[in-house]
Formats: structure tokens, C-alpha cells, sequence
């Protein structure tokens, strides 16, 4: 498996950590109700298709990345870095 | 039998090797396989399970029978397929799987009793008593199945792993990938083109035949010398491409002194990590046998197989020669023969309606219903047209058709699909991405087919890459259709037919699980152990599942494969794992400190990657605990020197840095005045703790943080990821520092003389102070921060100083009555004034667990805040920490569980458990850090602390963690 870094270009997945699903750029405000929390830290979608997952260049750049990827076929349809606009559009920036 | 101006053997070049001791000569560019023939040996080993014995089947790396040992150096190389093994000068091979001798196998007795070992044998009768499994059974059945055994001496030999990337990868060297390779370097893209065989060429090296009229191998010596030619080519020899990965990366596995002569220089072998652009998959086909009955005597070989050896070895491996087939690409096996002056018996053509016509008798509508020769084939009865017939013969020749290898388009989840006009399975259209099929491994079997199949491969892969091939006329060669009726197993005739030369599976073993209804083709597999050999089923799978589509009524297409999994061929462990050994498991990280220490006789231990001194043993000390009292001692009395360079050091930089900090940690850093130390906690989104350090403010942007020696790439992490998802667009920037500078704890009541002495003015810090101080003109950073509860600092300088100044501290330090201190003294000093490390925070214990509930400031939002206010992370049920005194002089354990005296001792009672201890010199007493239920309630309480492991079982008291001068005045003395 191949992960395309914005800044550095195609790479091994050794290179990369994975994290988890999406979600957790999602981060409820601070007085949000518990269940809000609940949902931001534990309930996890396992679809067979398409997700969107964090991915972080330890042995690169130190960039994380949200990867559209599919998860029967293998395709790596995006990679984009969390920290720029349109995946922090996507994020919960604050 | 050598054959007299044929083969491309150097026949200057003869060549001495050893097979089970005999002494043999073949020539440079043999195998050992082809010199055994040359050498008429026939026997070369004994199979799997009925220890039948067995000859050379094939000429490449499907070979079933033909393992061998090979005894090289220290090295035993079981398994070894003769027909891929080079010969070289001294080789020594010898078989496997056989007592006491090739030729009498006491074994061999299973071959008699094989009515009662049919398929499934093992599962219906080792059933019970389950008593003798261990004892009995198991010995037995290791003992007698198995093939080659290993030297059982440690494999010393070097082996490599390396990556490469390429435009354009080529799988496979014959005329298909050739000419893709051609195609695609012409056009000037990055090519790699590798092949499993020594030497590149294919099937032309063994088929003869002519392209553009002129021999085949004047047109591959001429492809091949073109490609060398070229900077933008690597051509990879005795390089099995083994597996298919996800976005263009393949394994493979370079045989790089394996199968050669021993080059001592040399890794034995290298597995390589490919990543290509485009593939062009030019894996060509592998013969099929054909089911008889006693198929499997020595001197029965492939059609494909027996053209080998006559056009590329020099070698008849008969004299009266035979061939059986059901397709027309056979005959030109006899035209060679009788070319070459060997005797071919008779051709028997299994079709009724086939051509007649050759230079020898032909046979239509033939069988074969038995054959003789238990050591060497001796003669064959035949059931035919006209009649029956016993011809003898020495070797006979089979074809069934050949199967595409499209192994590597079935390694994603692809599955062949079934051409019903070749008889074949071929791959599935994109069943690999960005790879393309060409030649006789997608079913186009002649030569011209092949050619042009790999030109066009080579323009697709050049279209997807952006290139554009030059328009070149292909080569003219034979494109001679290829005719095939399927043929798998002889009916009505008596004695067992041979699927699985290797594991020893006939026809009636596949009809026997279908019968009890193992009818899918995996449960086939794994009821007959069919497929299941080293060579995985390349000779076999295709005719067992015909003949179980046959049995079960289905198609061959219903009945569809079993599953294809990496690697094509075997991959040695040592190869995948090549310099992953012993030290090289994991990086190694050393303190600037590390010969200083070592030259002091510290042992060293594992920190994570680091190595850090355990202790400094002095000459009249027998025991650990001897030095690390002394150096407790040392530090609560005079003065300690410690390398505390593995703590993580992070520098931060920023407007918003103060901003950035405040949210992720618990407590406030914004009003950390400049020149100011604070220790802060940290916690992860779920509300634990994730780590503790203490950061310092050097400028009004500008922070250093210190992490835990463990969680130092955790915390990075950590940072990168709330600065990059929540506020990306906040000032701050940061860089780990861990490695840049060297930095050291001066410890104990003398240590600001000791500093005195260093520092010209040193500066008078408060308690968490910060200051810059110059070190003979290099700038330091001096903090007064403490681990050991004296009173304490850090001085840290640029890593290249750290060894001289590690020095120079500990020898001022010696003449105060101070010197180093290890990691032992260090976790005892900390324990005394109840310091936590990552023995308490591991991962499960919160704020409020750690009594620092407290610093999370209520007056901001930082990560972990909302968590951690949850019910359940907080409250009296929880586990607090505590300090435990033990009431005896016994030693306590970390591990050990806590129970209220006259509780039962059960997991219900349970109470918590101890996370550290050390024997406290300053006290004179053992010491523990525990979590305990509603614990800092319970101070003064006795508790039982059990540990069943070490058999300890005795009464502590319960009292504060901070057990040694707990109003801190040390600290800020």
C-alpha cells in the first residue's frame, strides 16, 4: 500500500501511522452534551467501501492526512493533508 | 545421456559435483537436474507420504519431485528443487525424506499400506485416545512426513532487503517480455525486466525455433545485449517476482549467491520490494501432466520439460523416448528428438481425430493402463484405437495442455477465468491494477502471439505513463494455433492415478472427498492436502479440480480455483527478515554519555530504543543493590550527577504558542512568566493521562517542553495532530529537540557548589527557574528542576559537548564525595518523594486517580477536559494512588494485587494493585506506589498485598505517596 503525502510525494505505508476514522477532527464543543462526546470518542462506522481515515507521516514530514479510501477494493481515491483548507472545511476547525 | 552438439552448456567448462556421494561431472550452465540426466540418474528422491520413488518431473521452479539437500558451508538448504539449482564446482547435494538409502526406503512400506492411508486418513484414525496426541501421534506422523531437514546450526549467511521503483516493471523474460521490455525501454522509460532463471530468454532457450529467420537465440542475445545497452533498463536475473501488493508493489526474491558458487562477499539472497508504475506480467505457462495409473515412476517427465533438457542441457534423458498428449504442441518435442537422433517409441495422441502423420508411430485414442519400473520407467501398456499395445520405453514424455501462470493476477482478490477453447484458466481483465498480461501466461501460446501480445502490453503500460511508443515492426516467428482437447484421467483403469506428485494425491483421493462431501474445491484441498506441497499446486491444481468437477457433476468453471496467496515461489524467512536479527531487531540509541558510563562498568538497560546505566559499581560491590544505595545515599547527601538526555524535548515557537499550550495541557501556561519552569499534565481526548514533564518559557513565543522518556514520539504525535486538526491556523510551530541537546541532573545538597564550580556566576535560580548560561563560551541552558526531591538542576548544552561535560560533572562531583547516578538510584529517589512515571500513568489512570485532579484548570478548555469529567472517571470506587509500607522487613513486588485483611484472596475482592517499588536507603524500608480503591481515604489502613506469582503475601500500611520530606523544603532549599 501506497499513500500519496501532499508534500512528499508517494510512499510506503511503512513510512505512515494510522489512527482512525475521521471523526476524531470532529470535536464537540467544550459544553457539548455527553452523548456528543460519546459518539466523538467511541462509535465507530466499519463500512465496506468507501472510508475516510487518519493517517500521520511519522517517518516523513509529521503531516496527517485524511485518506478516502476503499476498503474492498484498496483504491486510494484522496489524500489530503488535515491541516489544509478544504480538509479542515471537512474537520471541525474551530 | 549427453547429446553431441546440442544445448547451450560450455562444454569447456566441465564441472565436479556430489550427489548422495557419488561423484559426478556435468558443464558450466547445467543445473543440477540436467546433469543428473547427463549422468543417467533417474531416482533422485521419495515423495511426501508413500515415499514412492521419484524422479525429475519438470525443468523449472514448479518441480515437484526433484528436492534435494544442499550442503554448503555451515549451511543444510533443505528443499532445494534441483531443477533451479546452477551447478558449480564441489556442489554437494543430496536427497531427502528417505532412510537409510535413496534406493531402500524403509518408509516405502507406507506405499503398501496406502489402501488404509487414503485422503483423510490421519483426521479419521489419530482421533483417540486423546491421550497418545502428544506422546505418540505427533512423533509419529513428524516423523514420518516431512521433506528435507536443516543443518540445525544457526544461519550465519548474510541476506539482504532492498526497494526499487520503476516506470515499467517486466515479469518474466521470454519472448513476451522481451519485447515488452524492448517496447518499453525504446520509448525511454525506467524498466526493470526480471526473471526467476539464470538466464533470460524463456521457453526460446528450450523451444528452439526461429524469429525473424534466423535461430530464437540469435534474437534473444541480441534483445538482451540492446537492453544492457541501455541506462534506463535493469535486468534482474534469478529474481522470482512473488507476489502482487496494492499500488504496483511487488515482492521478489534475488537469488543472489544461493544456487551459485559459495561468494562469500555476497548476500545469499535479497528480497526486494519493487514499485512500478506499470506491469507488464509475462509469467508464461506451466505444462499439466496427464492421470494414469502409476504416473509418477522415475522417467516420466513433461513434454515442455523434456525440450528443455534436449535443446538447453545437451541431455536425452531416455533412450527410447514416448510421449503422451492431448494437444499438438507435444509433436514438436518428437520432431526435436528424432532431430536430434533419439529414438522416439511411439507418440500417443489421447485425441481421436488428431494427425497421424510424424516420423514414428502414433497412436490415436490412447491410454495408458499401466506402466513398469519401480526405480526407472521400464515399459508402458497402452490401450489405443487399434488395439492395445506394450511398448518400452525408458522415458516418457506428457502433456495435458498448459496452464497460464497467472498466479500474480489472482494475489489481489482476482479470480482466472475458465477458456473453454484453450482448456485453461486466464486472468480476469484488471484484475490487478496497472498490470498487464501478455504472452502465454494470458493464453496466447505461440511465439508470434507472444511478441506481439508483449509489444502491446508495453504500449498500454507507455499510454498510462504518458509515453508513446515508436511504431516498429514485430519479428516474424511460428504462430502455429494450438489444439486441445481436454484430457485429466484415464477411465476404467486399474491402479492410482497421480494428481499431486508432491503430496501424494491420486484421482481417487479427490473422488473420495467429493464423495464425503468435501465437494467444494477448498475443503478439497485441504481434506486431500492437494496443492498443499512446496510448489503449491502448479503442477496439479487444474487437473484435481477437473477431475473433482467431474466427480461432483459440476463445471470446471462452477468448480472455479482454490485461492492464490503470495509468493509464487518460497521465500526464505531469513530473506523477508534479512537484517532484522539480533541487534539489528531495533535501532539502538545511545546517551552522549554511553562509553563514559560504560567505562565506569555500568551495565546498561533498555530504555524504549535508548541504552541508559543501570548503576556505577564500585570495585568492593557485589550486587545492584549495593550501588544503588550508595548512589541514593550519595545524592540525599553530597551530590549526584545523572544523563537525563532521553526525556523528550520539544521546542515551541509562536504567538499562539502559550495559546497552543493552555489547550493542551491541563493547566495554564499563558501566565508562565519568561524564565519559568511549570510542570504540566497532559491527557488524551478520552480523559487519561497521556503523559507528564515539566515545559519551560525561554521567550515570550517560546517554549521547550520536556515529555516522559517513553512517550516522547507519542506526545509528538499528540501535538501534531491537535495543532493540524483543530488550529491550524494558530501561530505556533515546534520541532523535536530530543537529539539536540545533552542534558544532565546535578542532584543533592552540594549540587549548586558543584555548578559553582563550572559556571562563572551562575545565575541564582529560584525553584522552577529558567536561565541561558555560557559554558566556556557555549551556551547552556541551566533549569532547577528536580526528579530526586534535592535540591536540583539541569544543565543542558549542545549534544556534541554532552560526553566532555558529562566527564568534567562527574569528576567534580567525585571530589565533593558525589559522582553518578544510575537508573536504579533514580527510580528510588523518585519513589521516595512519590514521583510518577509511566509505571502510574499507563494509560488507564486519570487526573483525579493521580490526586491531580486539581490541574485541570477550570477556567479553559483543553484536550481531555470534557472526558474526564464523566461519571466513572472520578470518584471513590476509583483506584488512587498511594504509598504502601510494608509492616516486616520483606521485600514488595510491582504487580502485586491488594485485598483488605479477612477478604477471601479472589479477582471480586480485589482492591488494586502495586505499580512500584524499591528499597528505599534513606528510610531504610521498602517502598510501593499502588492504586488502591478510594484510596487517599484510606491512609493508615492496613492492606494485604498478594503476589501468587513470587509467592509474597504480607500486610502494608497505606500512607501518602510522598514519602520523604514531604513539605519539600530540600527542594527549595
Amino acid at each position: 500500500m501506497r499513500l500519496t503525502c501532499p508534500l512528499c510525494g508517494p510512499r510506503d505505508r511503512r513510512e505512515f501511522y494510522y489512527y482512525g476514522a475521521e471523526d476524531y477532527l470532529h470535536r464537540p464543543a467544550a459544553d457539548a452534551e455527553p452523548g456528543a462526546w460519546d459518539n466523538y470518542l467511541h462509535l465507530r462506522d466499519n463500512p465496506a467501501g468507501l472510508t475516510n481515515d487518519l493517517w500521520y507521516h511519522d517517518m516523513g514530514c509529521g503531516a496527517w492526512l485524511l485518506v478516502t479510501r476503499n476498503t474492498v477494493t484498496h483504491e486510494i481515491q484522496q489524500v489530503q493533508a488535515v491541516a489544509a483548507p478544504q480538509a479542515a472545511k471537512k474537520g471541525a476547525a474551530k | 545421456m549427453r547429446i553431441e552438439g546440442r544445448g547451450q552448456i560450455d562444454r569447456t567448462k566441465p564441472v565436479r559435483f556430489r550427489f548422495d556421494g557419488r561423484e559426478m561431472t556435468g558443464f558450466k550452465g547445467d543445473t543440477l537436474a540436467s546433469a543428473l540426466l547427463a549422468n543417467g540418474v533417474k531416482l533422485v528422491g521419495r515423495s511426501f507420504k508413500y515415499h514412492r520413488p521419484r524422479g525429475i518431473l519438470t525443468a523449472g521452479s514448479e518441480e515437484p519431485n526433484a528436492m534435494v539437500e544442499v550442503l554448503q558451508g555451515n549451511q543444510q538448504t533443505p528443499n532445494v528443487r534441483a531443477t533451479v539449482q546452477e551447478l558449480y564446482d564441489g556442489l554437494r547435494a543430496q536427497s531427502q525424506n528417505r532412510f537409510p538409502s535413496l534406493r531402500f526406503d524403509m518408509l516405502s512400506v507406507n506405499d503398501l499400506a496406502s489402501p488404509f492411508l487414503s485422503a483423510g486418513f490421519y483426521y479419521k484414525t489419530f482421533m483417540w485416545p486423546r491421550a497418545l496426541w502428544e506422546k505418540l501421534y505427533e512423533p509419529l506422523i513428524r516423523r514420518a512426513a516431512g521433506l528435507g531437514s536443516l543443518s540445525g546450526r544457526h544461519d550465519e549467511d548474510p541476506y539482504e532487503k532492498a526497494w526499487a521503483f520503476c516506470d515499467v516493471l517486466v515479469i518474466g523474460a521470454g519472448p513476451a517480455g522481451l519485447m515488452a521490455a524492448l517496447t518499453a525501454a525504446r520509448a525511454g522509460a525506467d524498466v526493470i525486466l526480471a526473471d526467476e532463471d539464470a538466464r533470460m530468454g524463456g521457453r526460446l532457450l528450450s523451444d528452439g525455433g526461429e524469429i525473424d529467420g534466423k535461430p530464437a537465440l540469435v534474437w534473444v542475445d541480441a534483445a538482451l545485449a540492446e537492453l544492457a545497452a541501455l541506462p534506463n533498463v535493469r535486468l534482474m536475473t534469478r529474481t522470482s517476482v512473488t507476489g502482487a501488493y496494492d499500488d504496483g508493489t511487488f515482492g521478489a526474491l534475488e537469488r543472489v549467491s544461493l544456487h551459485r558458487s559459495p561468494a562469500p562477499h555476497l548476500p545469499r539472497e535479497c528480497f526486494w520490494r519493487i514499485v512500478a508504475g506499470q506491469t507488464v506480467l509475462a509469467a508464461g505457462a506451466l505444462e499439466r501432466p496427464i492421470a494414469f495409473p502409476d504416473n509418477d515412476r522415475p522417467g516420466i517427465m513433461m513434454a515442455g520439460a523434456l525440450r528443455a533438457y534436449l535443446n538447453r542441457y545437451g541431455v536425452a534423458p531416455g533412450q527410447r523416448v514416448t510421449l503422451i498428449a492431448n494437444n499438438d504442441s507435444a509433436r514438436a518435442t518428437a520432431r526435436d528428438l528424432i532431430a536430434a537422433g533419439v529414438k522416439v517409441a511411439a507418440i500417443l495422441d489421447t485425441r481421436p481425430n488428431a494427425s497421424a502423420v510424424e516420423d514414428c508411430p502414433v497412436y490415436l485414442s490412447a491410454t495408458i493402463t499401466a506402466t513398469r519400473g519401480r526405480h526407472g520407467l521400464k515399459s508402458i501398456h497402452v490401450a489405443h484405437a487399434g488395439g492395445t499395445a506394450e511398448i518400452e520405453t525408458d522415458c516418457l514424455a506428457m502433456s495435458g495442455g498448459w496452464n497460464p501462470t497467472v498466479h500474480l493476477t489472482c494475489h489481489m482478490n482476482g479470480r482466472p477465468q475458465w477458456r473453454e477453447d484453450i482448456a485453461a484458466f486466464v486472468p480476469a481483465p484488471n484484475a490487478v491494477p496497472r498490470l498487464t498480461p501478455a504472452g502465454a501466461c494470458n493464453g496466447a501460446f505461440s511465439t508470434a502471439a507472444a511478441l506481439r501480445e508483449g509489444a502491446d502490453a508495453a504500449r498500454t503500460a507507455l499510454a498510462a505513463l504518458g509515453k508513446s511508443a515508436p511504431d516498429a515492426p514485430l519479428p516474424l516467428a511460428e504462430d502455429t494455433p494450438y489444439a486441445i482437447t481436454p484430457f485429466w484421467e484415464t477411465e476404467g483403469a486399474k491402479g492410482r492415478q497421480w494428481l499431486d506428485f508432491a503430496n501424494d494425491v491420486t484421482t481417487k483421493d479427490v473422488r473420495l472427498s467429493a464423495q464425503e462431501n468435501f465437494a467444494s474445491v477448498e475443503h478439497m484441498k485441504r481434506y486431500t492436502t492437494q496443492g498443499m506441497a512446496p510448489d503449491q499446486g502448479k503442477n496439479s491444481n487444474v487437473g484435481a479440480l477437473a477431475v473433482l468437477a467431474d466427480a461432483t457433476g459440476r463445471g470446471i468453471p462452477q468448480t472455479g480455483t482454490t485461492t492464490y496467496r503470495p509468493p509464487y515461489t518460497p521465500v526464505s524467512i531469513a530473506a523477508m527478515g534479512a537484517g532484522g536479527r539480533g541487534a539489528g531487531f531495533a535501532p539502538q540509541r545511545f546517551l552522549t554519555s554511553d562509553q563514559a558510563s560504560r567505562d565506569r562498568g555500568a551495565p546498561m538497560i533498555e530504555a524504549g530504543l535508548w541504552y541508559r546505566p543501570s548503576y556505577f559499581p564500585k570495585p568492593d560491590e557485589t550486587t545492584w543493590r549495593e550501588a544503588c544505595d550508595r548512589e541514593v545515599n550519595m545524592v540525599r547527601a553530597s551530590v549526584g550527577v545523572a544523563d537525563v538526555s532521553t526525556l523528550g524535548k520539544i521546542d515551541i515557537q509562536g504567538r499562539d504558542a502559550a495559546r497552543f499550550l493552555d489547550l493542551v495541557y491541563t493547566n495554564t501556561f499563558s501566565t508562565l512568566p519568561v524564565g519559568r519552569v511549570r510542570y504540566g499534565l497532559m491527557l488524551r481526548e478520552d480523559g487519561h493521562v497521556l503523559d507528564d514533564g515539566t515545559t519551560a518559557r525561554l521567550g515570550e513565543n517560546h517554549y521547550l517542553m520536556t515529555t516522559t522518556t517513553a512517550a516522547a514520539g507519542l506526545v509528538m504525535r499528540h501535538l501534531d495532530f491537535v495543532h493540524q486538526a483543530f488550529c491550524a491556523d494558530w501561530d505556533v510551530r515546534f520541532i523535536s529537540v530530543t537529539e539536540t541537546w545533552a542534558q544532565f541532573a546535578i542532584a543533592g545538597p552540594k549540587a549548586r557548589a558543584l555548578l559553582d564550580s563550572l559556571i562563572d556566576n551562575a545565575p541564582d535560580l529560584p525553584f522552577m527557574g529558567v536561565a541561558p548560561v555560557s559554558l566556556g563560551g557555549i551556551n547552556a541552558r541551566l533549569f532547577r528542576i528536580s526528579f530526586s526531591g534535592e535540591q536540583g538542576y539541569e544543565l543542558a548544552v549542545p549534544t556534541r559537548y554532552g560526553e566532555a561535560l558529562f566527564r568534567d560533572l562527574v569528576a567534580r562531583a567525585e571530589t565533593m564525595g558525589g559522582g553518578p547516578y544510575g537508573m536504579e538510584a533514580l527510580n528510588v529517589l523518585r519513589i521516595e518523594k512519590g514521583f510518577i512515571t509511566h509505571a502510574e500513568i499507563h494509560g488507564r489512570t486519570t487526573a483525579f486517580d493521580i490526586g491531580m485532579e486539581k490541574m485541570v484548570s477550570p477556567k479553559k478548555d483543553c484536550i481531555g477536559k470534557a472526558a474526564a469529567a464523566r461519571p466513572g472517571m472520578h470518584g471513590a470506587e476509583r483506584e488512587q494512588l498511594v504509598g504502601l509500607k510494608p509492616l516486616s522487613d520483606a521485600a514488595i513486588t510491582a504487580g502485586a494485587h491488594l485485598f483488605t485483611p479477612g477478604d477471601a484472596i479472589k479477582r471480586e475482592n480485589d482492591q488494586g494493585y502495586v505499580t512500584s517499588v524499591g528499597y528505599s536507603p534513606t528510610l531504610g524500608a521498602w517502598l510501593g506506589l499502588a492504586f488502591l480503591k478510594n484510596g487517599r481515604a484510606r491512609h493508615g489502613e492496613r492492606i494485604r498485598l498478594v503476589d501468587h506469582l513470587r509467592g509474597i503475601d504480607l500486610l502494608c500500611e497505606v500512607c501518602d505517596p510522598v514519602f520523604h520530606d514531604k513539605e519539600g523544603t530540600k527542594l527549595r532549599a
